[in-house]
């Protein structure tokens, strides 16, 4: 049985790597065996930290002492002072900016860990399907402390002075929703979570529902007792499967231990919780569109006034909220207002979720302090771009949001400032591209999605995203030109000035932001410039028929040993015949 | 069994406490070994469940009594998924990424019986939480 | 009976399975709530029949007590409901933006070239049915591509021929 005593971890995270990690484990390893310790001491490579502006890092353990900024020089030093004499290297210790003293302990500096959990504070630390497990974990406390201790007042007060805003996309603060369905009379009335996450990229609130469930049914209840509610429903889509299955085994857990159903906490408060499952409409992430689509109608969206908060579910006082904002709730009750508040930035407190996904090296769940900026979230927490290429523009917000550029990384995102640069917030989809990405081809791509989502209610978005659709098939084809241009820009601002809802309002963002960001590469379609199709080089080309088979639809002809042609008409640019030339005789497009 | 007021709430608690401590930080009172398996749809399409398996297998083969496997949700590594948390009593949990059925087998038999570490394997906790 | 695009329309509700219409008959006898229910009577005759015919929506707006355009309306507002006959296989193209800035689109193109089908179409020989869905979620593997319940991650154009083959063997 091989027993070591002790591991020394180096990060093989792709920025690490650039920076010679890969050396300094080789060295390591060399030098702990020359010193005859390479049987008690471990070298692993791991994973990124999270921290790649201090790389390369290497950690040992069980010490826990992190050393930042490590040379493949440094490597003697670490083996001789640290693992053979104890003794902690103290200039590679990353040292606090602020306080200028230097942090040796991974868990000493949990501060500068760019994440920060509340709404995915459970999510992969506890079984979903084990009521016990959430309780560990604080569960089902904050609801016992707001029916034994608290009035509705006293808790709406609370979750209006945290500052928490809709995590949906809108922002409104939910103490204030709340406060609204509170005020409107009526004998009953509902509680509904959406949780129609709509948003292609987008995965969070998936992601919370089916690890952390009961976290959901109890911040709908503290909901229910503060509006006056004994119903509540979860709005779900049927894609989701196995979200709906632990929900359903949550709420019976939570109905046979007594914290669903009547007189709770033997307060007097009754509330219970179905499930309302969706059927694949974007739109219904809506409110108005929601409650349509619960009553088991077409799920279009009606004019507000009147809000759910006043006539919603049945025609009944609603709160609608989604999934990541009740999520937050639980810890805001039993840790105060204040501490929220205290996270974030001016006009938004807490944090936000992200769905990091696209051409970055690490695609994940994060979850960040509001005022984070974008570079840290895709260059640190993200890891940087795959395959070492080049930034070229990030869209949040999924459809109904804009693209990012280089420019705007630095800002720190909140709800304002991320509308400032052209887009927005929305549910927290991050999509990362890289300089192979044509933009058009993106705009175009969220186009097609809204226009196939508009419920076709309202003339501005049923038509006008119809004809701005066009326009874009007509410029990629080559068949458009540069008047072409400014009738999107025209269409696209008539739509957002004219539709009824969020979804029309906002379906012409990914077009003119773009359009803001990339006119070149607009100007080069409407010019006929841009050319499409893979193409061969017949000086390089040997005519070994290798992309000739490698074709998924048969568009490169010629004979062995000559050179070959690819049909430019018939070329989908999927890269098949670039991947496989061992010549470099395929040109890229 | 229904809860009926805040204390029998807070003595439930009390008695799972040492989950917490032994999840976040290691500590236990007693031998347990347990394993996180990350499971939700986008563990699972990776091939979690395939994972899970094997780490049964693995534990029933080396005739360990002492590692509970459990289920839980999505740790938000998306881009090393399958991934398994091993948290032995003493140690700092580990983030064990990409575990296959293969790398699931080393995790018990060198890992949790010779206390190795994984090259390659390793993943590094870039959260705190509240 | 012809629809409004000229297509023949069955509604003759005595050809649908008897066995099957029991069970749904008795799914929506024990809801309270028949007709905000609709969406939940669908999803049960979905996964009962495979799919929603026109006549088995009429059978539906009849039980319910319910105009059938008002039921069709709502088949055919949601993505989630089939008016068409599935393939023995689903092949669905994850079509979320994760999977498309990865090049998911030319991943459709191979698998419509190979099976020479359009979007929403069967194969002739009814072994496929090819489509796009909107995010599974499973971004960490983009592009994904699903063949009934089973994911594939990080496909390539290179692998949809293996694909389509290893179910064209099972058979």
């Amino acid at each position: 049985m091989s027993n070591y005593r002790m591991h020394v971890m180096v990060c093989a995270g792709t920025g690490c790597e650039a920076a010679e990690s890969k050396i300094i484990i080789e060295n390591f390893k060399e030098e702990l065996k020359l010193k005859g310790y390479d049987q008690e001491i471990q070298v692993v490579k791991t994973g990124c930290f999270g921290f790649c502006g201090q790389g390369p890092i290497v950690k040992i353990q069980p010490d826990n002492v992190f050393y930042v900024k490590v040379t493949p020089a440094d490597v003697k030093e670490i083996i001789e002072e640290h693992i053979i004499k104890g003794r902690r290297v103290e200039r590679l210790l990353f040292e606090d900016p602020k306080e200028k003293v230097k942090l040796e302990k991974h868990d000493n500096m949990d501060f500068y860990k760019k994440q920060y959990r509340i709404a995915l504070r459970n999510c992969g630390f506890i079984n979903p399907e084990d009521i016990e497990e959430y309780i560990a974990f604080e569960g089902y406390e904050a609801l016992g402390k707001v029916l034994t201790e608290m009035q509705p007042e006293d808790v709406i007060e609370i979750v209006k002075a945290s500052g928490l805003r809709g995590r949906g996309g809108g922002g409104f603060p939910a103490g204030v929703k709340w406060g609204f369905t509170k005020n409107s009379p009526g004998d009953e009335k509902y509680v509904i979570c959406n949780a129609d996450e709509g948003d292609p990229g987008a995965f969070m609130d998936r992601s919370i529902l089916e690890g952390d469930p009961h976290s959901i049914l109890e911040a709908m209840a503290i909901a229910g007792y503060a509006t006056g509610a004994n119903s509540g429903i979860v709005y779900i889509r049927a894609e989701y499967p196995l979200a709906i299955k632990r929900l359903e085994i949550a709420i019976d857990q939570a109905r046979e231990m007594g914290l669903l159903g009547e007189n709770i906490f033997e307060s007097g408060f009754d509330f219970d919780i179905i499930l309302k499952l969706g059927a694949g409409a974007f739109v219904c992430g809506e409110e108005t569109a929601l409650i349509h689509s619960m009553e088991g109608c077409r799920g279009e969206p009606t004019k507000k006034p009147p809000f759910p908060a006043e006539s919603g579910y049945r025609g009944k006082p609603t709160t609608v909220n989604n999934v990541e904002t009740l999520a937050n709730v639980c810890p805001i009750i039993l840790k105060g207002s204040e501490w929220f508040s205290s996270i974030g930035t001016e006009t938004s407190k807490g944090t936000k979720v992200f769905a990091l996904a696209g051409k970055v090296n690490n695609v994940g769940l994060v979850e960040v302090p509001m005022g984070t900026t974008l570079r840290e979230i895709i260059f640190e927490i993200g890891g940087g771009i795959c395959d070492g290429k080049k930034f070229k523009a990030v869209q949040t917000g999924g459809p109904s949001g804009g693209v990012i550029t280089e420019k705007d990384l630095d800002t720190p995102i909140d709800y304002e400032s991320i509308k400032e640069i052209g887009s927005m917030m929305g549910s927290g989809g991050m999509i990362v591209m890289d300089e192979d990405n044509d933009m058009v081809e993106i705009a175009k791509f969220y186009l097609d999605f809204t226009q196939d989502e508009s419920c076709g209610k309202c003339t501005p978005c049923r038509i006008g995203t119809k004809r701005m659709y066009e326009i874009l098939e007509r410029l990629t084809n080559l068949e458009g030109d540069m008047e072409d241009l400014e009738k999107l820009v025209d269409l696209g601002n008539m739509i957002k000035d004219t539709a009824l809802c969020g979804l029309g309002q906002t379906a012409p963002n990914p077009v003119l932001s773009t359009m803001r960001y990339f006119p070149e590469e607009y100007e080069a379609y409407a010019k006929r410039e841009k050319t499409k199709s893979y193409r061969i080089d017949p000086e390089k080309c040997i005519g070994c028929t290798l992309c000739a088979k490698a074709c998924p639809v048969n568009c490169i002809t010629g004979k062995v040993k000559e050179a070959h042609v690819i049909d430019e008409s018939a070329c989908i640019a999927c890269g098949a015949c670039f991947t496989v030339c061992k010549f470099d005789a395929v040109i890229k497009p | 069994m229904a809860i009926k007021s805040l204390d029998e709430l807070k003595k439930i608690r009390d008695a799972s406490k040492k989950k917490v401590d032994l999840r976040e930080k290691g500590e236990s009172t007693d031998n347990m070994i347990e394993l996180l398996v990350g499971m939700a749809t986008c563990g699972i399409a990776a091939g979690a469940r395939e994972t899970m398996k094997a780490l049964n297998d693995a534990i029933e083969e080396a005739g360990l009594d002492n590692v509970k496997v459990i289920q839980v949700g999505c740790m938000g590594y998306c881009h090393s998924e399958p991934t398994v948390q091993a948290s032995i009593p003493g140690k700092e949990p580990i983030l064990f990424g990409n575990v296959d059925v293969d790398t699931a087998k080393n995790i018990i038999d060198k890992y949790i019986i010779s206390g190795e570490l994984l090259d390659d394997h390793v993943l590094n906790r870039t959260f705190r939480k509240a | 009976m012809k629809n409004t695009k000229g297509k023949f329309v069955d509604l003759d509700t005595k050809k649908l399975d008897i066995e099957k219409l029991k069970e749904l008959d008795a799914y929506i006898e024990s809801l309270e709530d028949k007709e905000g229910n609709l969406i939940h009577v669908l999803h049960k005759g979905q996964s009962l029949f495979g799919y929603l015919p026109e006549n088995l929506q009429l059978y539906i707006a009849r039980k319910i007590g319910l105009p059938a355009s008002k039921v069709n309306g709502v088949v055919s507002f949601y993505s989630f409901f089939t008016q068409k006959p599935r393939g023995k296989h689903t092949i669905s193209m994850c079509m979320g933006t994760a999977c498309y800035v990865k090049g998911a689109d030319k991943i459709f193109d191979a698998f419509k070239a190979e099976l020479n089908v359009g979007n929403n179409e069967m194969t002739e020989d009814k072994m496929f049915t090819l489509k796009d869905i909107r995010c599974v979620g499973a971004c960490g593997l983009a592009p994904v591509v699903l063949v009934d319940d089973k994911v594939y991650g990080h496909v390539t154009v290179e692998q949809v021929k293996e694909i389509i083959d290893k179910y064209r063997k099972e058979d």
